[in-house]
């Protein structure tokens, strides 16, 4: 097994977890960690993709990895936005008397 | 063959730069700002329509003139144009109509909400039109992320626990969503070595991780765009949000996932998807037409039942996958998407004036508003003409390419849908009207005196969503095959029994309806089971089930590679 693959193997188990966690997880800001997870081994595939895909001489295609730091902002944002709302939701009534899940 | 032209990017570029100067400048600035902003965009997206119909190639851009696969290229066609066109008169509508209640206050530096709203607005507009405009699938990714950061705070602009309650929701099933998105273009890429979406199409060999990658991102856009059963974020979002709000985000960040679905579908894969793949989708749309309406019938608040009507009206968008084979398919659907962002940003901004007003927005305390503050009611009649499908409205055109392309392909159970879904729609707006010309219970206050901009806001684009079937004068020669149609011949079916009971029965069913006094109960079997929908665990599971079914669905497609 190259190590491109294993690589790209774990980040399918990475994917797993996230998957997973964000489905099963009740607590609000373990979805958000689950969801960081996932990030996590999407970006590891990429880095598996860059891999394989190298040609010209080059250690590894740009692109993928390209796409992966464009990847990593939207991730940060995506956490920063959602950890700002958890934060306000928290701190309003509803979530000091944080009922069990379910819809409004 | 050119079609090269910097509009393209200056419709991306503009909103995005007012955003980051209002960002800068505060929320009175970000208001005034939109006063050349709201003209300028709606320029632009007239100058890439007027464009797009006279080119004989889609108009495109190259950044930095490097060309895919190395640059990153803008693209529009008639499609992507329409889109533009509508986005700029749905801004225009809401930006007007947001002057007032969403202005800073007088004596106060800086007001929470007016900032918010100001920054976030066209921050909106610039990710809805880098994602009509989006050439690559990777390019798609960042632009829905754009639009998502910008309409998930649009929710909780009030900041209530609740609403911030539904943006969370919202967001981290949006993210659920473009992660599953974001696997898929990791497959692709892994596999072909470019995301460029004409490029794509004419790599394509029938692999596994094609069909894989295909069903993830497909299953990703479709809980971003809230179809059944993936709705569990959509009704406390759009219900919660202040008006203007509800009227961007139902009539428009909706859209966006689905326009890449089709640019998927019908670009990527070039119908290629399957009869069991597409008959999924369209079996899901039909269930979400006949689900949301019937839900939306039981709503006791106004916003809520548009809400649900909003979850029906997307279902009819993905009635188009299986007729994918006929052009007038697409056609239809693009027809029936801006009908529905036209009229259904109408029904809310009509909503809202009306709930200023009244003090509340339940259904059954509507008695005298009709009197009282016709122009809101009549905005919502003509947006309640458009959405059941009377002509001219632009759904009655794209039904009739729906229900001819049916024929065509001999699939008239997709009639038999939209039947019942006119019946139940026409059966909500007239109780809505029913109620607003009922006598009221104790006289009306006047809580607010009305504000004529903001009725002709809402009025305009209510007329413009009824008198949209006439597009086809409007556009000669234009590579839609808008200007194809017969519209003799559309006109005589929409006039037709068959295509007029449903409106009718619909109609007798208000009449009954209207004769309670009290709200509709708040129990049932259907109500339970969108409650049970709506719990989160569940909703992921339908995730995955969908996911899984669309994957297997491929497995069983025509052999077409």
């Amino acid at each position: 097994m190259s190590t491109a693959t294993l690589f790209g193997v774990y980040g399918a188990v990475l994917v797993g977890i996230g998957l997973y966690g964000m489905i099963v997880q009740t607590e609000l800001l373990r979805r958000i960690v689950a969801f960081d997870v996932l990030g996590s081994g999407i970006f590891l595939i990429f880095g598996a993709v860059a891999r394989r895909g190298a040609a010209g001489g080059l250690a590894s295609d740009p692109i993928p990895q390209a796409m992966v730091i464009t990847g990593l902002v939207v991730a940060f944002a995506a956490t920063g936005v959602a950890t700002a709302l958890l934060l306000r939701l928290s701190a309003s009534a509803e979530g000091v008397a944080r009922r069990p899940e379910g819809p409004p | 063959m050119t079609g090269a032209t910097p509009l393209l990017w200056m419709a991306v570029v503009v909103p995005m730069l007012a955003a980051v100067v209002a960002l800068a400048l505060g929320g009175r600035a970000g208001e005034r700002i939109h006063l050349v902003l709201l003209p300028a965009g709606l320029a632009i997206a007239v100058g890439i329509a007027v464009q797009a119909a006279r080119s004989e190639v889609p108009l495109h851009y190259h950044l930095g003139g490097w060309a895919p696969p190395l640059g990153v290229a803008l693209r529009a066609d008639w499609a992507s144009a329409a889109m533009l066109l509508v986005t700029a008169a749905v801004m225009c509508a809401v930006g007007l109509y947001a002057r007032g209640p969403l202005g800073t206050p007088k004596g106060v530096g800086e007001a929470r909400a007016p900032y918010a709203f100001w920054v976030l607005l066209p921050g909106v507009w610039a990710g809805l039109n880098a994602v009509f405009l989006c050439a690559d699938l990777f390019s798609g990714y960042v632009a829905l992320e754009l639009l998502t950061f910008g309409a998930v705070p649009l929710v909780c602009l009030d900041g209530r626990g609740e609403t911030l309650d539904a943006a969370l929701r919202y967001l981290l099933f949006a993210l659920l969503g473009s992660m599953l998105y974001l696997v898929g273009t990791a497959l692709l890429y892994g596999t072909y070595g470019t995301l460029d979406i004409g490029l794509l199409s004419r790599h394509l060999r029938g692999e596994p991780a094609l069909w894989i990658a295909i069903a993830l991102m497909t299953t990703g856009l479709l809980a971003k765009t809230a179809l059944f059963p993936l709705h569990l974020w959509l009704p406390p979002a759009h219900a919660g949000a202040p008006a203007p709000a509800s009227a961007v985000l139902s009539a428009l960040v909706v859209k966006a996932p689905f326009f890449l679905v089709v640019r998927l579908w019908l670009d990527v894969l070039r119908g290629g998807a399957g009869t069991p793949a597409a008959g999924l989708l369209a079996a899901l749309g039909a269930a979400a037409i006949l689900f949301g309406n019937v839900l939306a019938l039981r709503q006791a608040r106004l916003k809520l039942m548009i809400a649900y009507s909003t979850i029906a009206q997307l279902g009819y968008l993905f009635l188009i996958f299986p007729l994918a084979a006929s052009p007038a398919a697409l056609t239809g659907g693009v027809l029936q998407a801006i009908n529905h962002a036209l009229a259904k940003a109408a029904m809310f901004l009509a909503a809202g004036l009306l709930a200023e007003r009244l003090g509340h927005d339940r259904v059954a305390g509507l008695g005298g508003a009709g009197r009282a503050h016709p122009v809101p009611v009549l905005a919502f009649a003509l947006a309640g003409v458009a959405l059941v499908g009377l002509p001219p409205s632009g759904a009655f055109l794209a039904k009739w390419f729906l229900v001819s392309a049916a024929a065509q392909t001999g699939q008239s159970w997709l009639s038999r849908v939209t039947d019942v879904g006119a019946l139940l729609t026409s059966a909500y707006v007239f109780l809505v009207l029913a109620r607003a010309f009922a006598t009221p219970v104790e006289p009306l206050v006047a809580r607010t005196p009305p504000a004529r901009h903001r009725d002709a806001a809402a009025l305009a684009l209510a007329v413009l969503a009824a008198l949209l079937g006439l597009a086809p004068l409007a556009a000669p020669g234009s590579a839609s095959g808008v200007s194809q149609v017969d519209l003799g011949k559309a006109l005589a079916y929409a006039v037709s029994v068959a295509a007029l009971w449903p409106v009718a029965a619909g109609a007798a069913l208000a009449f009954a309806l209207s004769r309670r006094t009290a709200d509709p109960p708040a129990r049932g079997v259907l109500l339970a089971l969108d409650r049970s929908l709506r719990q989160w665990p569940v909703a992921g599971i339908s995730l995955a089930a969908v996911a899984l079914s669309l994957g297997a669905a491929f497995l069983l497609r025509d052999a077409r590679w």
